[in-house]
C-alpha cells in the first residue's frame, strides 16, 4: 500500500519554479490499479518520476509518502537506490526505445539484475514471458527485432522481475495499436492478480482504456488533484466540471462528427510558473463563480469519492 | 487529387540486404479533394509507408502514386500542396534550437508573417507567447505535436498526410485537432488519416481503408465498413477497442465476406479471408 500525502514537487528553471506537483495526496491499497488521466502537461510523469528518482531540476517542496508502513526517502537519491526497482518499478513513457540495444535481451536482463544485486531466476522469467505471449526465444533475439508491442510486454516483464510493491506505468500503450494495447493492458492486469506486484499505478491520456483495467481513476488538472472516484463511478456520475467535460470529449466507436460535433474543452491549462491563485480550472470553467477565487480542497463526498471543486 | 494505384514496396532486409520483406503490396485507393481517408491497421501493417511514398520520402517498388494525373515527385513544389506530420514529435526537433527554428525551415518553401504565424498556432490551441522562444525539452509531446501541424497549416496545402498524430495528445485536444481538419477539409482540404485508433478515423473520414500485413482487407465508406465489418480481421480490430461504458468484448465471428451470401455494396470491398483466418 501507498500513501501520497500533500506531495509536492517542482521544476528549477531559470524563470522560476514550475509547480508541476502542487499538493497532492491519494493512496493506492494492495491489489488496486490506479488509472491516472489528464491534460497532457498536469504532472503524472512528475508524479511517477518523483515516487521512483528525481531528475537533476526537480525539486522535493512539501509531502511525505509512505509505502507499506515504511517512509520514502523521495528526495535523498541514494537512499531510494535499495526500494528502486525491488520495492518500486517504473515503465518509463517511451519506455520502448530506451532498451540496450547491443545487447540480445537475454544478457541484458540477466546484466540488470547483477548490477541491482538481484538473483536471476531463470524458470521464473520463463514463466513470464509465457505469461505475457513472448517465447523463451525472444531473450535470444535484439530488441531492434520486436515490435512495439513486443518490446513493451518485455519491459513489462522485466520491470516486474523482483515482484515489486507498486508498479508505475507511464502511457505504455499510447503508441500501439487497439489489439496490442488490449494484450498488453490485459496482461498488466494478470500481473497483478498473479501477485508480481502489490499496486499499480496506470498513467494514460486515454480514459476508456484505463476504465478497462482500473478499479480507481483519479484525475489530475495543473498539478492538482481535481477527482478521484472507483472507476465506474468516474464514467457514469463525475462530479468535477472538468471530468464532465473530459468525458464529453471522447469519441466513442460510431460518434461522427456530422451527427454530433464533440467539443474540446476551450483554453488551455494555466502555466505552471505562476499559476493563478484559487481552482486552477476557474478561467475554463462554465460554473465558475466568486467563490472559486479560493483553492477548492478534495472533499470525500461519498465513500472512495473525491471532488476538489466548490460546487460538487 | 491523390491516387494510389497498385502500390508495393519490397525492403531489402539482412545484413547484406539478401533478403526482401514485402511492407506494402498492391495498395490502390484515391484521396479527393476535401476528403477524409483514415487508413486503418496495427503497428507494422504499412500506413508509414505509404504515407512515406505518398510524400517521395521513399521509393515506391511497383505500381503508381499519382497527384492531379501527375506522378510524385518531391521537391518545393510538390511540398507546397502535400505535407506530412508524423507520430514521434521529438524527433522533428533538433534539440539545441528554439522552436522557432522549425518553423523558419519552412520560410524558402512559402514565406510567412508573424502575425500568420501566430494565427496557425492559435489554431491548433497554444499560446504563442507560450511556446515561441522555447526549447522542444520544455514543451510536452502534445504541444510538441501541435506546432508540427501548425508549420503543415502555414503552407496551405492541399492535402496532409497524419501520420498518427494524435496519438500522444490528450482527450481534449484531440477532438480539437479532428475538429480542425475537419473545418479544413470543408475548405477542401484533402487528407489522408493514419491512425490505429478506430473510434478517430470513424468521427472524422467519409472512407476507410483496413490494411493488414501490407494488403487492404476491407475498405469502402466509413459506416459501412464500422457498421457492418465483413473481413474477420476488421471485426477482430473492433473489438479491441476499448469503450468508455462496456467491457472488453470477443470479436463476432465472421466467415469470409467474399464466398458467403452476404453481398457488399458495389463500394465495399473486402478481401477473400477463406485460407488466412485472423490468428
Ligand atoms: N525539466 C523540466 N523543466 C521545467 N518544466 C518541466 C520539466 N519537465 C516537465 N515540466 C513541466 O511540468 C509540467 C508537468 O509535466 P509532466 O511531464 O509531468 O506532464 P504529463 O502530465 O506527464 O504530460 P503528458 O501527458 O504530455 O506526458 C508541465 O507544465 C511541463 O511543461
Ligand atoms: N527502412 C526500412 N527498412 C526495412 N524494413 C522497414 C523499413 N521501414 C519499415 N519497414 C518494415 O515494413 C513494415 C511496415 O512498416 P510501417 O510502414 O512503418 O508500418 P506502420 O506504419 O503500419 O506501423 C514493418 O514490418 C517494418 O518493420
Ligand atoms: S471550484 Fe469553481 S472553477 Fe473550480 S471547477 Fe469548481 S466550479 Fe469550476
Ligand atoms: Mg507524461
Ligand atoms: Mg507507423
Amino acid at each position: 500500500m501507498i500513501t501520497v500525502d500533500g506531495l509536492r514537487v517542482y521544476y528549477r528553471t531559470l524563470k522560476g519554479d514550475v509547480r508541476a506537483l502542487d499538493g497532492v495526496t491519494f493512496d493506492v491499497r494492495d491489489g488496486e490499479i490506479l488509472g491516472l488521466a489528464g491534460e497532457s502537461g498536469c504532472g503524472k510523469t512528475t508524479l511517477g518520476k518523483s515516487l521512483i528518482r528525481m531528475d537533476g531540476r526537480m525539486k522535493h517542496v512539501a509531502g511525505t509518502v509512505t509505502l507499506d508502513g515504511r517512509s520514502l526517502p523521495i528526495a535523498d537519491d541514494a537512499a531510494m537506490v535499495p526500494f528502486r526497482f525491488h520495492e518500486v518499478s517504473l515503465i518509463p513513457q517511451y519506455s520502448m526505445s530506451a532498451l540496450n540495444p547491443t545487447r540480445k535481451i537475454g544478457r541484458m536482463i540477466r546484466e540488470l539484475l547483477k548490477a541491482r544485486q538481484a538473483p536471476y531466476d531463470e524458470q521464473e522469467l520463463h514463466k513470464r514471458l509465457e505469461l505475457v505471449g513472448l517465447g523463451v526465444e525472444t531473450l535470444e533475439r535484439y530488441p531492434i527485432e520486436l515490435s512495439g508491442g513486443m518490446k513493451q510486454r518485455m519491459v513489462m516483464v522485466i520491470s516486474t522481475l523482483l515482484n515489486p510493491s507498486l508498479l508505475i506505468a507511464d502511457e505504455i500503450t499510447s503508441a500501439l495499436d487497439v489489439s496490442t494495447q488490449k494484450a498488453v493492458a490485459t496482461a498488466l492486469a494478470g500481473f497483478r492478480d498473479a501477485g508480481f506486484l502489490k499496486s499499480m499505478i496506470f498513467i494514460t491520456h486515454d480514459i476508456s482504456l484505463t476504465y478497462q483495467i482500473a478499479d480507481t481513476i483519479m484525475v489530475m488538472y495543473a498539478g492538482k488533484l481535481a477527482e478521484k472516484a472507483p472507476a465506474k463511478t468516474m464514467v457514469t456520475a463525475p462530479r468535477h466540471p472538468y471530468t464532465q467535460l473530459l468525458l464529453n470529449s471522447l469519441p466513442e466507436v460510431g460518434v461522427r462528427y456530422g451527427q454530433r460535433r464533440l467539443a474540446g474543452i476551450p483554453g488551455s491549462p494555466p502555466s505552471l510558473l505562476n499559476p493563478p491563485d484559487g481552482c486552477r480550472f476557474r478561467d475554463r470553467c462554465p460554473l465558475a463563480y466568486g467563490k472559486c477565487a479560493e483553492e477548492p480542497p478534495p472533499v470525500e463526498v461519498e465513500p472512495g469519492h473525491f471532488v476538489a471543486c466548490w460546487k460538487a | 487529387m491523390l491516387s494510389l494505384a497498385d502500390v508495393s514496396k519490397v525492403y531489402r532486409v539482412g545484413a547484406f540486404g539478401g533478403k526482401t520483406m514485402t511492407a506494402v503490396d498492391g495498395v490502390t485507393f484515391d484521396v479527393d479533394q476535401g476528403q477524409v481517408v483514415s487508413l486503418i491497421g496495427e503497428s507494422g501493417s504499412g500506413k508509414s509507408t505509404i504515407g512515406r511514398m505518398i510524400l517521395g520520402l521513399t521509393a515506391i517498388t511497383k505500381g503508381s502514386i499519382t497527384f492531379d494525373g501527375a506522378p510524385v515527385r518531391p521537391g518545393a513544389d510538390y511540398y507546397r500542396k502535400v505535407q506530412g506530420v508524423f507520430q514521434d514529435p521529438f524527433s522533428c526537433y533538433n534539440p539545441v534550437f528554439k522552436i522557432d527554428h522549425m518553423f523558419q525551415l519552412i520560410r524558402q518553401i512559402r514565406p510567412y508573417t508573424q502575425e500568420k504565424l501566430e494565427e496557425s498556432i492559435s489554431s491548433v490551441r497554444l499560446e504563442p507567447g507560450q511556446v515561441l522562444g522555447k526549447y522542444p525539452h520544455q514543451l510536452s509531446g502534445g504541444q510538441l505535436q501541435r506546432l508540427l501541424i501548425a508549420r503543415a497549416l502555414l503552407l496551405d496545402i492541399r492535402l496532409l498526410v497524419a501520420d498518427e498524430i494524435t496519438s500522444m495528445l490528450d482527450a481534449s485536444t484531440r477532438i480539437d485537432v479532428l475538429n480542425l481538419l475537419v473545418d479544413l477539409k470543408a475548405r477542401g482540404l484533402g487528407v489522408l488519416y493514419i491512425t490505429h485508433d478506430l473510434s478517430l478515423g470513424n468521427y472524422l473520414a467519409e472512407r476507410t481503408v483496413v490494411l493488414r500485413r501490407g494488403v487492404v482487407v476491407e475498405m469502402g465508406p466509413t459506416e459501412k465498413v464500422f457498421e457492418d465489418p465483413l473481413h474477420p480481421y476488421t471485426r477482430q480490430l473492433l473489438a479491441a477497442v476499448p469503450r468508455l461504458h462496456a467491457p472488453w468484448e470477443d470479436a463476432r465471428p465472421a466467415g469470409c465476406g467474399v464466398h458467403s451470401d452476404v453481398q457488399p455494396d458495389p463500394d465495399h470491398y473486402v478481401a477473400c479471408s477463406c485460407e488466412k483466418e485472423p490468428e
